[in-house]
């Protein structure tokens, strides 16, 4: 019988067991930078991880499931139930600014803080986004969706490199 | 009750299933790229909806169904989506993308006021699937108008094609507002989105030069299983791999 103290420490070396999993398609982030576990319980010494998807029809989930029952078989837990909880919906707010700061390095201009373009305007102003590259603000958009969902498809003006924006949700 | 509930789900589920299953017919063929990802981006957020409403309705059945068994063993008198998402991409030489594009845009346009309707359901499941999908909703009528105003209001062959295809698609959507007796038993009011969505396609029909028709007959019997003659054809793609090799994965 564990006593609530150990469960707390157990706690924090799952939340940290959880950075060592990666989103599939942007192999910089874990799961803990985009913002997607939601809480973890614990029941008959068995963790259950709630996780929460970007988009409904993210491929990367049922893989982040996989690995995420992989590491916490690392620490001898064989029965992990990972739950997938929809409401409230993720947004990009959750991304922590660790993560925001390594997209950015990767190549991958980080949503901007306040969600500008997720409305029904139509041809509204292009958000104004950073280039990763050069940090030139001259940029424009090409398309609204890339090369996965949770993307748009930007150019810088200066030093002309197309880049993917992670678009606010 | 319970059936009743299942029904309505299956519905919307089947709603997006097929229209995403359209739209990833063009995966490969969009005139240009960045629309080719645009059209299949979409297609993903519809089975994406369709997968978590596939999943709650089997969940419901509580027989043995699954996301799987629903989506690909179902027969067509089984499926219970509107006559609009069935419909064809357009004949390449005389409409093509425009009739993509406008049906993307009429059932958007419902999808949006719906999903704004449906986040309040009593249901917590229905509502979440609701708040999470209409996000992804937005883009696609804001993306689809954009489209709609493009074609309405570009050269008169564009102008040409979206009209042709406005007098192809219209027919199909007085069957939206339509309670089916599943909805009408749940107390879903769809008679209640009418005005939003008419509001919405006429000011973007305005942008677009184009004026909504009136006094059209309207095709209905999709929400109760008699479909058009495409779905058959839509069911026997999808459906090909699980009806040839019963049970197989990858």
């Amino acid at each position: 019988m564990k006593n609530e103290k150990s469960l707390q420490i157990d706690e924090r070396i799952l939340w940290d067991l959880l950075k060592e999993v990666k989103d599939p398609e942007i192999p910089v982030l874990s799961i803990i930078d985009l913002g997607i576990v939601r809480d973890i319980k614990m029941s008959d010494d068995e963790p259950e991880i709630i996780i929460t998807p970007t988009y409904t029809g993210c491929p990367a989930m049922d893989m982040i499931a996989a690995t995420i029952k992989m590491e916490m078989a690392t620490l001898g837990f064989k029965n992990v139930k990972v739950t997938h909880v929809i409401s409230p919906a993720w947004t990009t707010d959750w991304m922590s600014e660790e993560g925001k700061r390594k997209l950015k390095e990767y190549g991958i201009a980080p949503p901007n803080p306040k969600q500008q373009v997720c409305n029904d305007k139509l041809f509204a102003a292009d958000e104004a986004v950073q280039c990763p590259h050069c940090e030139s603000w001259h940029t424009h958009c090409i398309s609204e969706f890339g090369s996965t969902a949770c993307k748009a498809l930007y150019q810088c003006d200066d030093c002309r490199e197309p880049f993917d924006y992670f678009k606010c949700h | 009750m319970n059936s009743t509930k299942t029904d309505y789900i299956l519905h919307l589920a089947d709603d997006a299933l097929i229209l995403g299953q359209r739209n990833s017919e063009w995966c490969g063929h969009g005139p240009i790229l960045e629309q080719d990802i645009a059209i299949t981006n979409i297609s993903l957020d519809l089975i994406g909806q369709a997968r978590s409403l596939y999943q709650y309705a089997a969940q419901l059945k509580a027989d043995g169904s699954t996301e799987d068994s629903l989506a690909y063993l179902r027969t067509e008198r089984e499926f219970k989506n509107c006559l609009l998402v069935e419909q064809p991409n357009g004949d390449p030489i005389t409409i093509g993308w425009a009739q993509t594009i406008l049906r993307q845009f009429l059932f958007s346009a419902y999808q949006y006021y719906l999903y704004q309707y449906l986040q309040s359901n009593s249901d917590a499941t229905i509502a979440a699937i609701a708040e999470k999908s209409i996000k992804e909703v937005s883009y696609h009528l804001r993306w689809s108008s954009e489209w709609v105003i493009r074609l309405g209001d570009g050269t008169e062959e564009s102008h040409n094609r979206i009209i042709k295809a406005l007098e192809e698609l219209w027919r199909y959507t007085g069957e939206l507002f339509i309670p089916a007796p599943y909805e009408q038993e749940l107390g879903i009011d769809v008679t209640s989105l009418k005005n939003d969505w008419y509001d919405k396609v006429r000011t973007v029909f305005e942008q677009a030069t184009m004026s909504v028709p009136e006094n059209v007959y309207m095709q209905t019997g999709g929400k109760t299983g008699t479909h058009t003659e495409h779905l058959g054809y839509i069911l026997a793609d999808l459906q090909y791999m699980q009806r040839a090799f019963p049970g197989c994965e990858w």
